[in-house]
């Protein structure tokens, strides 16, 4: 089962768990990204996240499927937040389910090194004094 | 033919425009699409790197582009 999700409203981190719940699954493992306040030292004081929703919602799909393809995985949860988002403030959710934790270790660790490479969402970092697309110059 | 070229990020504001419709030869390759890209804005060179895609799919450099396609223009991603 896949649940995926784009959201420009804080992300229901419960609903998640629930949506991911299994009666044939022993373990899940949840990664929660949270906005940090500071990067190289610069106080952030807030990201403003945006995306391609058509593209972003087939790559995020496409990174679920090949989860459950290539572990024993049951269930999985990716919501990205969207919009303005203050310090702590939750960018992603996903949850794993699986029979036996180490496929949802592994494979909640592929969902999210993946999102970060291929999906096409982008965040500007505000700071005090300036502001700054992340990773988009070297 | 004309197409309609879509932007994000940072590729947004330096076109100032989310979108960008350009006239190109018939079935271009998204290497010539690129080379006419850079042309109109040389800021894109700037970038660490960037990507092209068609109809919501990463496309390579030989693959061509024909009239109805939807292409965007897609610079380093920093999700999560």
């Amino acid at each position: 089962m896949i649940d995926i999700k784009l959201s420009d409203t804080p992300l229901d981190m419960a609903a998640c768990i629930g949506n991911a719940a299994d009666d044939a699954c022993g373990g899940q493992v949840i990664f929660a990204g949270t906005v940090r306040n500071k990067t190289k030292g610069r106080r952030v004081l807030r990201l403003e996240y945006e995306c391609y929703q058509s593209m972003a919602l087939k790559e995020i799909k496409k990174i679920a499927e090949n989860a459950i393809r290539l572990w024993d995985i049951r269930r999985i949860v990716i919501h990205h937040r969207v919009g303005v988002l203050g310090i702590g403030d939750t960018a992603v959710v996903i949850v794993v389910s699986a029979p036996h934790r180490e496929a949802a270790f592994e494979g909640c660790r592929y969902a999210i090194e993946t999102l970060k490479k291929t999906v096409p969402i982008w965040k500007k970092e505000i700071f005090e004094d300036g502001e700054e697309w992340v990773s988009a110059h070297t | 033919m004309k197409i309609r070229i879509l932007a994000f990020g940072v590729v947004k504001e330096f076109m100032n425009s989310s979108s960008l419709e350009m006239d190109v030869q018939e079935a271009i390759t998204v290497a010539a699409l690129k080379a006419e890209f850079e042309a109109l804005y040389p800021e894109i060179k700037k970038l660490k790197t960037y990507l092209v895609a068609v109809n919501d799919t990463y496309a390579g450099d030989d693959e061509t582009v024909d009239a109805n396609a939807e292409v965007a223009i897609i610079p380093p991603v920093s999700g999560g």
